[in-house]
């Protein structure tokens, strides 16, 4: 052991006064890896910034949700048509639903519709407008930036009422003081009660609450669509994460009932769950992680084979002092760990400096996606610029360490 | 007490479908504190020769006896390990590291050795000293005369205290003047009591050398001991 540590230290103090002796080119060579370790670690911190980004996003949904619907979110199993030939849910199934369910913490209604808001001068067009009621609120985890949800006196008077996203608060009301102010939807005006902070779901696209107006659902029925032209949702929150799948069970034995199904139809509805989402959400990432990993990889393999190359121009260049070395009684062993430490440190150096590079690139990334470096990514480059360094080195090294000192002593 | 005794010992070369008997056969003892010079024209075998005595090459056949130690089978570490500890080097074009001061340069077989940091530069201080170099511990070679540069490699030779010093030409690349200046410090170490073998093909070389050891064409052609002329002084050496 103390005579490896011993060893080490020499290859070391060795390894040093070559690079030094070689500045340039020791520069020159380790830009490989500084760009190789720059782009890994970019791209690892980028791809931690779009999960994060799609953890938040679902988070704004709520956890512990069921959604009773007419259509399979996540799975393509059942033929369209199939999904497509189902009776729509209607807001008397939701009411019958509510009374009889007893395991739910919240449960409301949904329902959307696509409409163009008007502001003044000012609209916004084809945003998605959430029909729903005073429960609402309670099914998800949504913030108010200002204001408050409608409560059940306008949710069931039908009160013309709205909830304005982020979004669309910014762009209707650039200057703030939507409070109370009267947007128009196909001519109606709607007073706004509440304004959303920014959730931050925009993985979602136009399911983002913060590109969606919020109110009552009888106006979406008396003003915008029939009540039979869309199947309502059913949001339906657990009390806990233990419960959600003995409030599942409920759910659909209670669908099944009102639906009046016999016990050998199949259900002619479905309950969908984040669960779903969250799979179609790691498989995306898991792709994007795989596809920009190889490509960063391939970065850092095109430095490796950089630092190989060089090294094994130094071993050529080095022979005779190799042959002396082996004259005066270097062992193989030693050779070969003069020269992995070498590689080693070119690639650790040039780790250290790709790190310190993509720590400052990653707070210019930080202005587009919240995230920074990692302390685990930091350990990781430096073992990953460590190892490259030494898959790197072996072959050049191997052929230093098996060179025939009489051949090498000879070499000019 | 022989040091090296090697018998019938053969090196032979493939060039191309051709084989080239570099040794044919040499059988020989060198015993301690000897002074010995190996001669012979170029393709004697005299190179050759010498990289097997002083371990760097295996011979093809026979035996060699390094101090009661065959060590014609060992293999590359094993052979390192006694160049090491028991051969000091010196050879033609000095062979020195480049980059490294004279200090370094004559350290290095120590590190080799385990030596630790503070010994090692105490004993390549001392072998400074003894080869006159004391004030130019950290000047790099290029920084050096032929001459001196000489003699760090003597010193680096001497630092581990071997049991052989193989020369090889160790003046083939100095003027007359630095050369004879060298082979008084070898006649130095000679007096010493230390075991030295020289290789060389110039007579007057040679003629520094108690017994000389004439080859040609792989063989031993002839193996004397010869009147010393030259007695080692304090201060260099001078013709009697």
């Amino acid at each position: 052991m103390t005579n490896f540590l011993f060893e080490l230290k020499e290859g070391l103090l060795i390894s040093l006064r070559a690079i030094r002796a070689n500045k340039v080119r020791a520069i020159l060579t380790t830009l490989g890896i500084v760009i190789g370790i720059t782009s890994v670690v970019l791209m690892s911190t980028a791809i931690k910034g779009i999960d994060n980004a799609f953890q938040t996003g679902v988070s704004s949904l709520g956890s512990d949700n069921l959604y009773i619907d007419k259509w399979e979110w996540f799975n393509n199993d059942i033929p369209f048509w199939e999904l497509r030939n189902r009776k729509n849910l209607r807001l008397d199934d939701y009411e019958k639903y509510k009374e009889m369910a007893k395991l739910p913490l919240a449960v409301a209604p949904t329902v959307w519709s696509n409409q163009t808001v008007k502001y003044k001068d000012r609209n916004v067009e084809s945003i998605l407008i959430q029909g729903t009621n005073h429960e609402y609120i309670n099914t998800t985890n949504l913030t108010f930036n200002e204001g408050r949800f409608f409560n059940e006196l306008e949710s069931n008077g039908g009160r013309q009422v709205c909830v304005l996203g982020f979004d669309v608060a910014k762009n209707l009301f650039p200057r703030g003081n939507a409070l109370n102010q009267d947007v128009r939807i196909r001519g109606q005006k709607f007073k706004v009660i509440g304004v959303l902070s920014e959730q931050g779901s925009w993985v979602m696209g136009n399911f983002n609450p913060d590109k969606q107006i919020f109110m009552p659902i009888t106006n979406i029925f008396k003003y915008f669509q029939s009540e039979f032209f869309r199947s309502v949702t059913i949001n339906v929150k657990a009390k806990n994460s233990l419960m959600v799948e003995e409030t599942k069970e409920e759910a659909i034995g209670i669908m099944r009932k009102i639906r009046g199904l016999k016990y050998n139809e199949t259900n002619d509805f479905s309950i969908n769950q984040q669960e779903g989402l969250l799979n179609t959400i790691n498989s995306t990432v898991g792709v994007i992680q795989i596809a920009g990993l190889f490509i960063t990889g391939l970065s850092l393999f095109v430095g490796a084979v950089g630092i190989m190359n060089i090294m094994f121009v130094s071993v050529k260049e080095r022979t005779k002092e190799i042959g002396i070395r082996k004259a005066i009684g270097a062992k193989r062993r030693t050779i070969l760990g003069q020269f992995l430490t070498e590689s080693a440190i070119i690639c650790l150096l040039g780790g250290l400096v790709g790190l310190l590079l993509a720590i400052i690139l990653s707070m210019i990334v930080n202005q587009f996606l919240p995230t920074s470096v990692q302390a685990e990514t930091v350990v990781l480059a430096i073992i990953i610029s460590l190892i490259t360094g030494v898959i790197s080195g072996l072959a050049p090294a191997y052929s230093a360490a098996k060179l025939d000192p009489v051949e090498a002593l000879r070499y000019e | 007490m022989n040091i090296i005794n090697i018998e019938h010992i053969a090196k032979i070369y493939q060039v191309g479908s051709e084989e080239v008997h570099a040794l044919a056969d040499v059988s020989l003892r060198i015993d301690k504190g000897e002074y010995v010079a190996i001669m012979g024209p170029s393709g004697s075998g005299k190179s050759t020769l010498m990289n097997v005595l002083g371990c760097l090459d295996t011979p093809t056949r026979g035996i060699y006896n390094f101090k009661s130690v065959n060590v014609s089978q060992m293999n590359d570490n094993e052979l390192a390990t006694i160049r090491n500890k028991e051969i000091g080097f010196v050879f033609q074009t000095f062979n020195l590291l480049p980059r490294s001061d004279a200090l370094h340069n004559v350290e290095l077989p120590l590190i080799y050795a385990g030596v630790s940091s503070s010994e090692r530069k105490e004993k390549a201080k001392i072998a400074l000293e003894q080869v006159g170099l004391s004030d130019r511990m950290h000047h790099k070679p290029n920084e050096l005369s032929g001459g001196q540069r000489q003699r760090v490699a003597i010193a680096r030779a001497l630092v581990t205290n071997p049991s052989i010093i193989l020369a090889d030409e160790p003046t083939g690349n100095l003027d007359t003047k630095t050369g004879e200046d060298i082979m008084a410090l070898f006649n130095e170490i000679s007096h010493h009591g230390n075991t030295i073998i020289l290789v060389t093909h110039e007579e007057y070389i040679a003629e520094h050398a108690a017994r000389i050891i004439r080859l040609r064409d792989g063989l031993i052609e002839n193996d004397e001991i010869v009147e010393k002329r030259y007695i080692p002084k304090k201060n260099g050496a001078s013709k009697v």
